[in-house]
């Protein structure tokens, strides 16, 4: 084939989205939007790391932090909510054997998430409003720095992800508990007591002969439960958002609301209860599942110790909804003792959990060996080293004498933040993207096995490089959310941008892998209504 | 007390040792899976040591850093130990309000800096001349921001602020405002 041909059509043509079924299609366009918008927080990363080496002049002030305000959030809803969510309506289905509870509702979620990304995203871009992830009180509803009526698009926008995303935990949890038409009736409420690890804290205090048998895979059960921390999270952040939309729209009226009604350390309480529920709650779960998802299929085994990594996930339930106070070590008025269970002790419990999924996921892979090193595998490793390196550090500055000294530096953001979310969290999304993308396209070839190494190899050095050198910059005394005009930090920040730029150099060559091997036509096709009107998974051929 | 400076040395060893051991680890697992070998068992005993040396790591970094960083349990207490002098600080409008152009503090002297905020959330931050980090607090409007520090090394500091109050607050520095003297 000719390279024009192999790029409208993929690599041998083997791909063709007429043949997909709705499930496949829709998941696919969760996780070729996902794709795009992580492309979109790549460059949006990238404009900062230069902007932290030189100001860039005709980006002024404002727009860097509508850039750092968007950059996040484009990060987290618009791409690793599209892909986790599109991904896990396929996965439960597929892994219980039955059809997904509404495929008309994943596509409204899909939808809404995809549009809400981009209302709040453009609304940053138009109007620079840049009260950061972090909304701290009164600065989303302080009208002297933004225009109202800006804010009340952003918040919309934020406020219809959240929509999309309640909209997933209704389908994924119908999905286990449901009986499809023609079924023999299920038993709903046992299937949910498995799934959210209630089963496997049960079968640890029986004797072996007799323990239940589980009624829902280990992955599935991560699904359910971090699917429990969506659904709050969700909660918390669409209540405050309607209270800063309050605070808006009376603004756009000509009334001025008084902000102190609203005290500025409980509001902070409940935003980083709910903003933890994502961070230390979902993503480590969601994680968590996916590794074992992973683990599992590529060694066709069942997990190592497996009742006590379910049990661990009902721990981490409790963990995830008591966690939050390590973000207000800072926070004199911050009672003590909330700094010391919370901030503290529960946080160091996350070191437990997260360690020992990580070990239950390579003790199934021992288990298993010798292993053919494939793209899934690899990619696999490289997120439990993501996680290896993030965890510890996130556990170091959660304490109160580090905190002092760490808090709202670069620190934060390198070895923890980014190594999580680049290393540990990307690369296991890419990992199971990488185990999918046969299932789901058919069949189809990837285009170069050159490309995908370095993918590998790019993003692995430049998210721990990025990562470690911002931490460097961080011990050293440089702040997060700002600018440095006279270079104090420069050396490390150069460095940064170069790690940065072989982030953005991976993701080119993943993205243009996968055209190549799918072609224009078979991603453009993806977006075409299904002539497919089947509920299974797979087409019958590929069964 | 221990200069916070000392406390990061400290802390850049460890976990750089940490990170080359953990890439170290992955990276010989990464090898051997994909070889044949001897037994392939994972012991349970194994497996629980693993935990109860998170247990005990988790644990004990908490413990090990309230008896070896010096301002913790001062923070913890700061309600009962007298300062030797407060520094009224106010935050308004994106800018600092002093009570004084210059803060002199004597060597061993504890310092109570005590900071409001009229309108947004703001952080306050002391820095050296190199621009690395003394210590920092966040600054919440309608509640008690007070951070109680023992100095006792000479210099000149830098005040800014640490939190992201709005664009127009990113560059809220007052340069070489607190002086340290008298010490050895």
């Amino acid at each position: 084939m000719s390279y024009i041909q192999t790029l409208m059509n993929g690599e041998q043509a083997l791909f063709s989205a007429r043949k997909l079924t709705p499930m496949q299609r829709i998941t696919l366009r969760f996780v070729v939007v996902g794709i795009l918008y992580y492309g979109v927080a790549v460059i949006e990363g990238m404009i900062m790391r230069i902007y932290q080496i030189e100001p860039i002049t005709f980006l002024g002030s404002d727009h860097y932090f509508a850039i750092l305000t968007a950059h996040p959030l484009v990060g987290i809803f618009g791409s690793t909510y599209l892909i986790v969510f599109g991904a896990f309506l396929f996965v439960v289905p597929f892994l219980m054997k039955k059809p997904l509870w509404s495929i008309k509702l994943a596509n409204t979620t899909f939808w809404l998430i995809t549009i809400g990304t981009f209302v709040f995203w453009f609304s940053g871009f138009l109007t620079h409003y840049a009260p950061l992830y972090t909304l701290y009180w009164p600065l989303p509803a302080d009208f002297n720095q933004f225009d109202p009526l800006s804010g009340a698009i952003f918040i919309t926008g934020i406020a219809i992800v959240m929509l999309g995303a309640v909209f997933f935990v209704i389908n994924i949890f119908k999905t286990i508990a449901y009986t499809p038409e023609g079924w023999e009736k299920q038993p709903s409420g046992a299937l949910l007591a498995d799934a959210i690890g209630y089963s496997g804290l049960r079968n640890m205090f029986r004797r072996k002969s007799k323990q239940k048998e589980h009624l829902v895979d280990i992955p599935v059960a991560a699904i359910a439960r971090g699917t429990v921390d969506t659904a709050l999270n969700a909660g918390i952040i669409l209540f405050t958002g309607v209270l800063i939309l309050v605070y808006m729209v009376a603004a756009i009226m000509g009334y001025d609301l008084k902000t102190t009604a609203i005290d500025a350390l409980l509001y902070k309480n409940w935003f980083w209860w709910g903003l933890d529920l994502i961070a230390d709650g979902l993503v480590l779960i969601f994680v968590a599942g996916t590794w074992y998802l992973l683990a599992m299929m590529i060694t066709g085994r069942k997990i190592f110790m497996q009742n006590i990594a379910r049990a661990a996930l009902l721990v981490e339930l409790i963990v995830s909804w008591t966690v939050w106070s390590h973000h207000l070590l800072s926070d004199q008025s911050q009672p003590g003792i909330l700094k010391i269970v919370s901030g503290e002790l529960v946080t160091a419990f996350e070191l437990i959990t997260q360690g020992l999924a990580f070990f239950v996921t390579l003790a199934t892979l021992w288990l298993a060996r010798p292993l053919k090193m494939t793209n899934e595998l690899k990619f696999l490793l490289g997120g439990l080293l993501g996680f290896g390196l993030a965890v510890p550090a996130g556990i170091m500055q959660a304490d109160i004498g580090l905190n002092r000294i760490l808090h709202n530096t670069q620190w934060i953001m390198g070895p923890h933040v980014h190594v999580a979310i680049l290393v540990g969290l990307t690369m296991t999304l890419y990992a199971a993207i990488y185990l999918l993308f046969p299932l789901l396209t058919n069949g189809a070839k990837l285009y170069s096995q050159k490309l995908a190494n370095f993918h590998f190899w790019a993003h692995l050095i430049g998210g721990i490089g990025m990562g470690a050198f911002m931490g460097m910059a961080g011990l050293q005394g440089m702040l997060r959310r700002t600018i440095y005009y006279e270079g104090e930090f420069n050396l490390y920040m150069i460095l940064a941008g170069i790690c940065g730029f072989m982030l953005l150099l991976a993701f080119l060559a993943f993205l243009y892998n996968i055209i190549m091997s799918v072609g224009v036509k078979g991603v453009l096709g993806i977006f075409m209504p299904s002539p497919n009107k089947t509920k299974d998974l797979l087409p019958a051929e590929t069964k | 007390m221990t200069d916070s400076s000392l406390v990061l040395y400290g802390q850049t060893i460890a976990y750089t040792c940490y990170a080359v051991v953990i890439i170290l680890v992955i990276a010989w697992f990464g090898f051997a899976i994909t070889r044949k070998g001897k037994g392939n068992k994972v012991s349970k005993t194994l497996f629980y040591s693993f935990v109860s040396m998170l247990v005990i790591l988790g644990v004990s970094l908490h413990i090990v850093t309230f008896n070896t960083i010096p301002w913790v349990s001062m923070d913890l207490d700061r309600k009962n130990i007298q300062a030797d002098q407060v520094f009224d600080i106010s935050m308004e409008n994106h800018q600092f309000i002093l009570p004084q152009e210059k803060f002199v503090i004597n060597c061993g002297e504890k310092v109570m800096f005590n900071v409001t905020s009229n309108d947004l959330t703001y952080g306050f931050g002391l820095f050296r001349q190199d621009n690395s980090m003394m210590f920092q607090m966040q600054v919440v409007p309608g509640h008690v921001n007070d951070i109680l520090w023992e100095f006792k090394e000479n210099g000149i500091y830098t005040i800014r602020s640490t939190e992201y109050s709005g664009p127009k607050g990113h560059q809220m520095i007052i340069k070489d405002v607190v002086h340290v003297i008298g010490c050895e």
